[in-house]
């Protein structure tokens, strides 16, 4: 399966240089043509926002109800607010842990944002990162990777007063460097990520991990409101159209409707929908029980978790779960910046023509939904939910139910251009080693090989003008 | 996101918005012709002025009550008694009115909630982790006041240190920390809490939980200090950043504050998810049952910006006769609503908590007062919108 494809790749890289040269002649007589797109710069639909302050991530939907909007703020309250140790009393937001990741949501998805890896050069804790952990095999009902005996299926490397923590991720960077074709140099991050002081005994030498970055939160009730079919239609597993691109759903487990169902959310598509993605990162990330998962993150082998008292049965009540899942799915997607501008519309011209847009599919319809600001939108996400392989450099070789090692989900890149504006930084891809939007380009692979070199090879202008329409979204 | 009450590096995640929150639209400048949306330059001016000298007066303000409040802090410790103790919690109660209104300051970037340095977090954060700073019910031993063996030193370092732990706060500071300490947990369904004095005299720790009292009470100090030193007159501060923007550009901050107090902080997190959740427990100041207040303290904030009309004697020019040179009838309108809606705030019933039990009727006096001060509350920020927007701000609050 590997040995066909990279010969593929290699053939694809050979006649680049070709492409290359004819880019740029496309471009003008699609400029001569006087058919330059036009951009819409309601991404959202018409729950976009025209807003470019740091809390442009963190604004409902213009289109809600009165009492949509209530519950949004309800929903805000249990995502933003710290949840204390139990008992307190603060009784609704008591329980952490007693192991955790952070304390609360935004604590990592920092103003509805974006999360940081750790920094490996000074002693500054910085919340955003998690190390997902399995050993091989997967639970034969629900297709769950299955858990790191003594540790379970996340490093908890935090906790409260007299229960130990899991033990300490670190990350180590070294770095590597290339060059475009114009022989303009850059260097990449590559990490390796460590876990120090594993307080449950050895680790397990066959223990599979994966680090996984907060991404913004926006947009992701209008993601979940894409029909399946639309998803699916958009699927080409075996690259029967011979592009190059497959392009695979994830089939998860839906704790709610107890059987398998189309992954759209997290690094993998691993979850399907909203109120599981929330309900599984308050269980993992904070220590936080629901309806949806009802025990404490302890296992048996740690008796001070086990034992350390809870704050409530469950702790996120399912009215409480129902607003954060509201808050979830209404966040506003910021509009575009200047849409108009030359350079962005060549930079989206060639994101197309580079095939950026055969995985970020520039434009999805929703269809029904039980929010009506949800429904019949037609908006521009830049992601078809589908998984795809990244190539080895950026795989973290463990499976995900359907996704393999060296897949990944297409991220939506709605609101990236103003995340530095509201985190103050640009760490991008599933574990944030790129520092730019030229670092990620530059880290595609498997699939997005071509459409990586053609970004390499291309002239200063161009890259440019491609880094110019990111900006802009 | 909303603006979350937590210190040091998740202050990050503290700030609802911030400067640039708001587009400038300056119809008149960029489009010549057409200046209907055009205050007077002068009055925007003077309506800037008067609002730094505003925020920098409550802040004044603020710190002089919590001066008084520490020294009855002090005179407690010094000779602790239950007459001493009551006198302690009513200057924390009157401390906690001025500071109220100050609130209406956050929400741009600005000295509270700066990215970087705001000490909103060290001030103000809640919810309070109380087991992590005392004992709480069916947990006699917890907190970093009985655990000497880890913290042998209570000291103003190891408190904003241990606030920084972990790169996020297990709150240890700030007012409701005071209040913990001086009422202890609400356990009366009824009442306020009921700490007894001689946690400061022969209960276990009793010297331990003095110094951390002394302690959060002087860095409550520390921290208004800072805030009135940044928007004090003389240059060199934020102050001075604040008065060199375009006057239309600062009163877009002056807005915003008001904007997203007014519903996305108050109607909203303060009051309706309490009402909504019936947690009784989810008010802000639980353990003096002296949320009403609050609550009035922060509506109070929005009616003083757009009066301009602040405590410490100062008063000029405020946003309302702003809106009102450009639209009479809007500042009119707006004038009604926010006096309407301070009257709500003040029209519910005391304490907060009871009208969040379970079994209280919504047609319950108590839950109506409360629903209607929100509605009012959203009515009014709907106006505050179009009142900015009749000035060419274009503001987006939530």
């Amino acid at each position: 399966m590997v040995e066909p494809r990279k010969q593929q790749l290699k053939t694809t890289v050979l006649i680049l240089s070709v492409l290359s040269a004819l880019t740029g002649l496309i471009l003008l007589l699609g400029s001569c043509a006087n058919d330059t797109i036009v951009l819409d710069p309601n991404l959202g639909g018409d729950t976009t926002r025209a807003e470019t302050s740091r809390n442009s991530f963190g604004l409902p939907a213009p289109t809600l109800t009165n009492e949509q909007r209530r519950t949004f703020e309800v929903g805000d309250s249990f995502f933003t607010q710290n949840w204390v140790s139990a008992p307190a009393s603060t009784s609704g937001r008591d329980g952490l842990g007693p192991t955790f990741n952070a304390q609360s949501c935004s604590s990592c998805h920092t103003l509805d944002g974006r999360g940081a890896p750790p920094d490996p050069d000074n002693n500054e804790v910085r919340l955003g990162l998690l190390l997902r952990l399995s050993v091989p095999g997967s639970n034969p009902i629900t297709g769950i990777p299955l858990d790191v005996p003594r540790y379970g299926g996340q490093l908890q490397d935090r906790s409260l007063l007299g229960v130990p923590a899991e033990g300490t991720l670190r990350v180590h960077y070294q770095t590597v460097t290339g060059s475009y074709g114009d022989g303009t140099t850059y260097e990449l991050r590559v990490p390796t990520y460590e876990i120090v002081e594993p307080a449950f005994g050895p680790l397990p030498d066959n223990i599979l991990t994966s680090p996984r970055l907060a991404p913004q939160v926006i947009g992701m009730g209008l993601l979940q409101a894409i029909p399946t079919e639309s998803i699916l239609a958009a699927a080409d597993p075996e690259d029967i159209n011979g592009d190059g691109i497959s392009g695979r759903p994830n089939m998860v487990w839906d704790e709610r409707l107890k059987t398998t169902t189309l992954g759209r959310f997290g690094w993998k598509a691993n979850i399907a929908t909203v109120e599981q993605q929330s309900a599984a990162a308050f269980h993992g990330d904070i220590g936080i029980t629901s309806a949806l998962h009802r025990l404490e993150n302890c296992p048996e082998a740690q008796t001070a978790c086990v034992n350390a008292p809870n704050g409530g049965t469950p702790e996120l009540t399912d009215s409480r779960l129902a607003a954060v899942d509201l808050y979830m799915r209404t966040l506003a997607v910021p509009a575009m910046r200047n849409h108009q501008d030359a350079q962005v519309i060549a930079g989206a011209q060639l994101f197309d023509v580079y095939g950026c847009a055969s995985c970020h599919t520039t434009t999805q319809s929703t269809d029904a939904s039980d929010i009506a600001a949800l429904e019949n939108q037609t908006i521009h996400p830049y992601t078809d939910l589908l998984l795809h392989d990244m190539g080895p450099g950026l795989a973290d070789g463990r499976p995900d139910f359907l996704a393999n090692g060296s897949e990944w989900r297409t991220p939506p890149l709605w609101g990236i251009g103003l995340i530095d504006d509201i985190n103050g930084h640009r760490f991008l891809l599933h574990d944030g080693r790129a520092r730019t939007f030229s670092e990620a380009i530059l880290w595609h692979g498997g699939e997005a090989e071509p459409s990586k070199e053609m970004f390499r090879l291309a002239s200063a202008q161009e890259r440019e003008q491609i880094l110019a329409f990111l900006e802009a979204l | 996101m909303h603006f979350n009450n937590t210190p040091k590096k998740s202050r990050l995640t503290s700030f609802r918005l911030v400067a640039g929150l708001v587009v400038l639209t300056l119809f008149a400048a960029a489009c010549g012709g057409d200046d209907n949306n055009s205050a007077d330059e002068t009055l925007l001016n003077d309506a800037v002025a008067t609002y730094v000298a505003g925020v920098h007066a409550a802040y004044e303000t603020s710190a002089v009550s919590a001066r008084a409040m520490d020294a009855a802090i002090d005179s407690f410790l010094t000779a602790p008694s239950q007459v001493a103790l009551s006198a302690a919690r009513q200057s924390w109660i009157v401390a906690r009115e001025d500071y109220g209104p100050t609130e209406v300051f956050r929400f741009y970037g600005g000295p509270i909630d700066n990215e970087q340095t705001g000490t909103e977090g060290l001030i103000n954060a809640w919810p309070l982790d109380e087991g992590y700073i005392d004992y709480v019910e069916g947990s006699p031993n917890s907190g970093i006041i009985n655990n000497p063996e880890d913290y042998p030193q209570i000291s103003s370092e190891v408190l904003l240190e241990l606030n920084e732990l972990g790169g996020e706060a297990n709150v240890s500071t700030g007012w409701h920390a005071i209040e913990f300490l001086l009422w202890g947990q609400d356990l009366d369904p009824t009442g306020a809490g009921n700490r007894p004095f001689q946690d400061y005299t022969t209960n276990a720790n009793a010297q331990r939980r003095s110094q951390y009292l002394s302690i959060a009470s002087d860095l409550l100090l520390t921290h208004l200090d800072e805030l009135v030193a940044a928007w004090a007159p003389g240059g060199g501060n934020y102050r001075a950043t604040f008065e060199a923007l375009d006057s239309q550009e600062a009163l877009a901050l002056a807005f915003t504050g008001i904007g997203e107090m007014s519903r996305g902080e108050l109607a909203g997190e303060r009051m309706n998810v309490a009402y909504s959740e019936r947690s009784q427990e989810d008010e802000h100041s639980c353990f003096s049952d002296n949320t009403h207040n609050d609550i009035i303290g922060n509506a109070r904030g929005v009616e003083m910006v757009l009066f301009g009309s602040y405590p410490g004697g100062v008063s000029g020019t405020g946003l309302l006769d702003v809106v009102a040179d450009v639209d009479r009838s809007l500042a009119k309108q707006l004038r009604g609503e926010i006096a309407t809606s301070v009257s709500a705030t003040r029209a519910i019933p005391a304490p907060f908590d009871q009208h969040l039990l379970d079994g209280v009727s919504d047609e319950d006096p108590g839950r109506r007062s409360v629903l209607t001060a929100i509605e009012l509350l959203e009515t009014q920020t709907d106006t505050i919108v179009a009142a900015a927007d009749a000035l060419g701000i274009a503001l987006n609050v939530s």
